[in-house]
């Protein structure tokens, strides 16, 4: 065990290593640069700016600096704000995207499940057919289109909660909403499936055969089996969801995250832009890591050890 | 008739499919007394495991349907029992064991837990008691080192230790009736061999009667106190061990036998299959379902259903050349000769 999970850890410092140079070089080949107006700027003001930001230098001294101080733990300045760091600015703005993710996924899986349940309980009824159709508008339709007919009818018609801006809980309630409904809908699909899939195996039949009720044998044997892969699934949406914040935050006015990473990629701000994208692929792969322990926990058949139990 | 546990009669199943209704079970008689074993054979879909399943009225209610008949057990109908009535005998009057040990079992679930499961759900028993009650039963179908086994998840057995877990769940509530669909059929042949010998071995311990499902001649030698073959959703003949293995009435039986390959015959000798594949139920009418593969077959055949001739004995056929009223025309002798038989 331990000699996977260091395999593991070696893996994923490789695979974040590969995004970090990826992400370095795709982001200098943007138009433009950094500077807002660098028309309007002298030539001296420009090299002393550049010499500043160590933007003199060629692109792979840059590269092999940022590295350097990447393994210190140092994500470098911002180039718009002044003086203010990328680790303050993440650490910042991360809040009310962690917030407004985790309320969605908390929202959507469980409006998933019970939906996916009901609809694999009464397989070929009008409740299954329904709960289908909703999950796959949910799953096609864009949240921001959720986003904009929230905002409309809750928002405005129904004056219930506020359209936008970040004043409190009840702020965070429409963008959560708006959210949420592509894990509903992804949940919904995949335990409905994941459920048909156990009721038609040998093992129920046998639960029945030993004169189990029905709801003994939904309960310990068809839904305890159908949401062991459903654990795989959430892990990754957590992470899309957060990432997925990027319009929704524009749409609401929510001060996150996402927000900032959209700002920042505009006005290429370069250590920002890196600095978010590390964060971004660090947590989603931790979060995949993360999932493939609590699966092994789940399912006795997964075994990190090697070889025959 | 106070030793019949079982008795099924005139069974009809039904599956229900985009064209219409399918008969798979198409009138199926049989009594089942106390701790005998009765095989039930035939090739893929005659309608073996429908039967055994709707037993236990374990067929999926959306898509099948039993549409004429019924099935008794110690003088009480199955069929007009309330859904608890019939959940409160399953595993504890009448167990089932299937046919594939790999995955009959709950892979998420630890084996001891599986066998307390039905335990308790039959037994006011504590949970204490429920797990050496499991001890028990583990150990009783030989399965070594059984304590530590009881916390053991079933991919860490193999399939023929899955198997006698399989055997042991269904008999840890001490059933009257156990039903085996192909319980071998997924197992090499030397497992199969030692599943075959313990369940006769429980069987003398425990005096269930076991229903044996299965397409395996030997097996059938090897255990069956009687014989029933199935063809097309019938039972076509049904007799004693011996009377079956040694005089055979009807020809698909006949046919059966005469399939298998023998020990003592010279290499190089052909194989004697039966002609012709199984019927299509969809297309079955009126007459014989074996009449099309039949190499005795007559007029009367193509257009009458027969009907069960019994003997003295019991020895039960459903063939036009057993039955009186077809002329005597008919050359019999061409079949008896044919057969092994002694008659």
């Amino acid at each position: 065990m331990t000699r996977y999970l260091l395999q593991r850890i070696g893996f994923m410092l490789i695979t974040l290593f590969i995004i970090v140079t990826a992400t370095f070089f795709l982001m200098q080949l943007l138009p433009g640069t950094p500077f807002t107006n660098p028309e309007k700027l002298t030539d001296s003001q420009l090299t002393i700016l550049n010499a500043k930001y160590g933007l003199d230098q060629p692109v792979a001294m840059q590269y092999i600096q940022y590295i350097g101080n990447l393994l210190q733990g140092d994500l470098g300045y911002s180039f718009q704000h002044e003086g203010r760091t990328v680790t303050s600015m993440i650490s910042g703005r991360i809040g009310p995207s962690a917030f407004i993710g985790l309320q969605a996924l908390v929202i959507g899986a469980i409006m998933g499940l019970l939906l996916g349940i009901v609809s694999a309980l009464k397989h070929n009824s009008i409740l299954d057919y329904g709960s289908v159709t909703l999950a796959v508008l949910g799953m096609s339709i864009p949240s921001f289109v959720f986003a904009a007919l929230l905002q409309y009818y809750v928002g405005v018609k129904l004056g219930w909660l506020p359209v936008a801006l970040w004043e409190g809980y009840s702020s965070t309630l429409l963008p959560s909403i708006a959210l949420s409904v592509t894990v509903t809908a992804t949940v919904a699909r995949f335990i409905r499936s994941e459920m048909l899939e156990v009721i038609g195996q040998d093992y129920i039949i046998t639960a029945r055969a030993k004169g189990l009720k029905e709801n003994q044998v939904m309960v310990k044997h068809v839904i305890r089996n159908a949401l062991i892969p459903v654990v795989t699934m959430l892990g990754p949406l957590a992470v899309s969801i957060m990432t997925g914040t990027l319009v929704i935050e524009k749409i609401f006015a929510v001060p996150g995250l996402g927000e900032q990473f959209t700002l920042s990629i505009l006005v290429l701000d370069y250590s920002v832009i890196m600095g978010i994208t590390i964060f971004y692929s660090a947590l989603f792969i931790f979060v995949v890591f993360v999932v493939d322990i609590i699966y092994s926990l789940l399912d006795p058949r997964i075994n990190y050890k090697g070889g025959a139990a | 008739m106070t030793n019949t546990i079982l008795t099924v009669e005139d069974l009809h199943v039904a599956f229900k499919t985009q064209h219409g209704k399918l008969t798979a079970v198409r009138g199926v008689n049989f009594e089942l007394k106390k701790g005998e074993t009765l095989a039930i054979v035939g090739e893929s879909g005659s309608g073996k495991s429908v039967t055994a399943k709707s037993i236990m009225q374990l067929l999926p209610k959306a898509t099948t349907e039993v549409t004429k008949g019924d099935i008794h057990y110690n003088g009480e109908s199955l069929l007009k029992m309330s859904k608890n009535q019939i959940t409160d005998l399953r595993g504890s009057e009448i167990s089932m064991v299937f046919q594939d040990p790999m995955t009959s079992l709950n892979p998420t679930m630890k084996v001891g837990k599986q066998i307390m499961e039905g335990v308790q759900r039959h037994e006011r028993l504590t949970k204490a008691q429920a797990r050496e009650r499991a001890l028990d039963m583990l150990k009783l179908v030989g399965i070594p080192q059984a304590e530590s086994r009881l916390d053991n998840y079933p991919h860490q057995f193999s399939g023929g230790m899955r198997q006698r877990v399989v055997i042991a769940l269904a008999l840890a509530c001490n059933p009257k009736v156990l039903i085996a669909d192909e319980p071998t059929t997924a197992l090499d042949v030397t497992i199969q061999a030692q599943i075959l010998e313990l369940m006769k071995d429980l069987q003398k311990k425990t005096d269930t009667a076991i229903i044996l499902i299965t397409h395996d001649l030997g097996v059938v030698a090897n255990m069956a106190d009687r014989v029933a073959v199935m063809y097309g959703g019938k039972i076509v003949e049904q007799g004693t061990l011996d009377e079956i293995f040694y005089s055979p009435k009807h020809p698909y039986t006949l046919g059966l036998l005469r399939s298998m390959p023998k020990l003592n015959e010279d290499r190089g000798q052909p194989l004697m299959p039966i002609a012709g594949s199984p019927p299509n139920l969809a297309t079955l009418g009126e007459g014989c379902a074996f009449a099309a593969r039949c190499p005795h077959t007559m007029a009367v055949c193509h257009t009458y259903t027969p009907r069960d001739t019994v003997s003295e004995t019991g020895h039960s056929v459903a063939c036009w050349l057993q039955d009186s009223r077809v002329s005597k025309e008919v050359d019999k002798t061409e079949l008896v000769e044919s057969g092994n038989s002694s008659t």
